[in-house]
């Protein structure tokens, strides 16, 4: 049965968030990828990404268009990469986000410093059997994640990958650089 | 995780960073009080100068980067990023901005060029570059030269959208120039607009530009920012169209929202609504020669 992934396209990098999805989604006819900017379109979804950008200018954008309700209150799977991780969390160091309160995690922005300090690393990630090329930019990291929640990668700097249910977010950029073992991992753990 | 594994300032790095500013406003900024405004609109990041174009066309003279005293009291005032400029061709100015943190450097025809045959080479550093262009062809040989996102040119400090349409209709009308045309064909255009053969076949191939493209130069109100949108910028950028209108705050939350809702008039109606006096502007036809700034580079 095809799968049906909104992106939320209020700020950041949702086009590469789109092409990978559409790519992950090539072997299952009948899914499609769309861009979210109104309530009326998370309706139908089987799953939301919530892009990497500014996270303070997003917090902003959800807020003025009346997204906050209906994306704290969506039951379907969540993709949540770098800005996105930090709506997802229901603590942040950083009173002008306000945080979705969808992953109980405490997460901190800018954990790694500034641009100069962005980098990618070989990553190991729990349920993946090679590690993954991940590409950390301005990334905040989960300083302290609640019941439930499942880490799956942690590096000196913090937590940068977790799952919870049918939710998982993701410090660093797997729309980026072109490896969707990820965006599988996400798409069969739909089904749980 | 492995150290010995770890890469910084890679092109996907670089260009990443840019992708993270797409739908967004960066707005230049003088103090620390400016940037606290720009960053409570909703700004995606700050550029930090010692004036806003406006003023240094006012001030003539050398335009050099600003004091890094002033730079750091800016970085350390919000949590978005900020860039900074430096002088076409003044890779010191450049590696100093590195040095005090910025997270981007804009290498801006906006300030007195530094080299009247060389622009920095880009590659050579961690943080990532934007550069301004006029057309396709000076769009490239700024992503050759390892610009990680690229603005139109405009022209600076006027508050008028002319020249920065006339940029983008430029870059964008060149990408679809290429449509059809077979690699030998490209292969030749590439030569007529000086640009690398490799950057113009990948420009075909994807429709549009490698890297990130804004717009700058002359934007001062919502609906020009919501114009350099429809055209096909992925931002913008507001230089003195901000702090040189009658309402700073409300000026930099109505671009913010008419960039989000660039497609929506009934939108962008509402909250250009009593904004009171935009930037007064310039008739660029007027500018004697060397006050023109977008001509600086090639």
């Amino acid at each position: 049965m095809g799968v049906k992934v909104g992106v939320l396209a209020l700020q950041g990098d949702v086009a590469e968030h789109i092409t990978a999805f559409r790519e992950a989604l090539t072997d299952r006819p009948g899914s499609s990828v769309v861009p979210v900017r109104r309530v009326a379109d998370l309706g139908d979804l089987d799953a939301l990404a919530i892009p990497g950008g500014e996270s303070t200018t997003i917090s902003r954008l959800i807020e003025k268009n009346g997204l906050y309700e209906p994306i704290a209150g969506f039951e379907g799977g969540i993709f949540a990469t770098c800005a996105g991780m930090v709506l997802l969390a229901d603590r942040v160091d950083d009173p002008r986000v306000r945080p979705l309160s969808l992953i109980p995690m405490h997460v901190a922005r800018n954990a790694f410093g500034r641009q100069v300090d962005s980098r990618e690393a070989m990553l190991d990630v729990a349920g993946l059997a090679e590690p993954f090329r991940a590409v950390f930019i301005r990334a905040p990291a989960a300083t302290e994640v609640g019941p439930g929640v499942e880490v799956l990668a942690r590096i000196p700097e913090g937590i940068v990958a977790v799952r919870h249910g049918r939710k998982m977010a993701f410090a660093f950029h797997p729309e980026l650089g072109g490896d969707l073992r990820l965006h599988r991992m996400f798409l069969e753990n739909l089904r749980v | 995780m492995k150290l010995e594994e770890l890469r910084f300032g890679t092109e996907l790095i670089k260009r990443g960073f840019a992708s993270m500013q797409k739908g967004g406003v960066i707005m230049d900024v003088v103090n620390a009080e400016q940037a606290k405004l720009a960053e409570e609109a909703g700004a995606v990041a700050v550029m930090a100068l010692e004036r806003v174009p406006a003023d240094i066309r006012a001030a003539g003279g050398v335009a050099r980067m600003a004091d890094p005293q002033k730079i750091v009291e800016i970085i350390d005032a919000v949590s978005i990023p900020v860039m900074g400029k430096a002088r076409i061709g003044h890779f010191v100015e450049a590696q100093i901005l590195e040095a005090l943190g910025v997270d981007m450097v804009d290498e801006s025809e906006v300030l007195t060029p530094a080299d009247e045959q060389f622009h920095i080479d880009k590659a050579q550093f961690s943080v990532p570059f934007v550069c301004g262009a006029r057309n396709l062809g000076e769009a490239l040989r700024r992503i050759d030269e390892g610009a990680a996102m690229i603005r139109t040119k405009g022209e600076a400090g006027t508050g008028n959208v002319v020249e920065a349409v006339r940029h983008m209709r430029a870059i964008m009308g060149g990408i679809r120039a290429l449509t059809g045309l077979s690699s030998q064909e490209l292969v030749d255009c590439a030569r007529d607009i000086e640009a690398p053969a490799a950057l113009v076949i990948e420009c075909a191939e994807r429709g549009r530009l490698p890297v990130v493209n804004f717009s700058a130069g002359g934007i001062a109100t919502p609906a020009d920012a919501a114009l350099m949108m429809q055209l096909g910028a992925d931002g913008v950028f507001v230089g003195s169209g901000i702090f040189k209108s009658a309402n700073p705050e409300a000026t930099a939350r109505a671009i913010v929202e008419a960039v989000n809702h660039y497609d929506d008039p009934k939108v962008i109606a509402e909250v250009s609504k009593g904004l009171g006096a935009a930037m007064k502007g310039l008739d660029v036809h007027l500018l004697r020669e060397d006050e023109v700034l977008q001509t600086r580079g090639r």
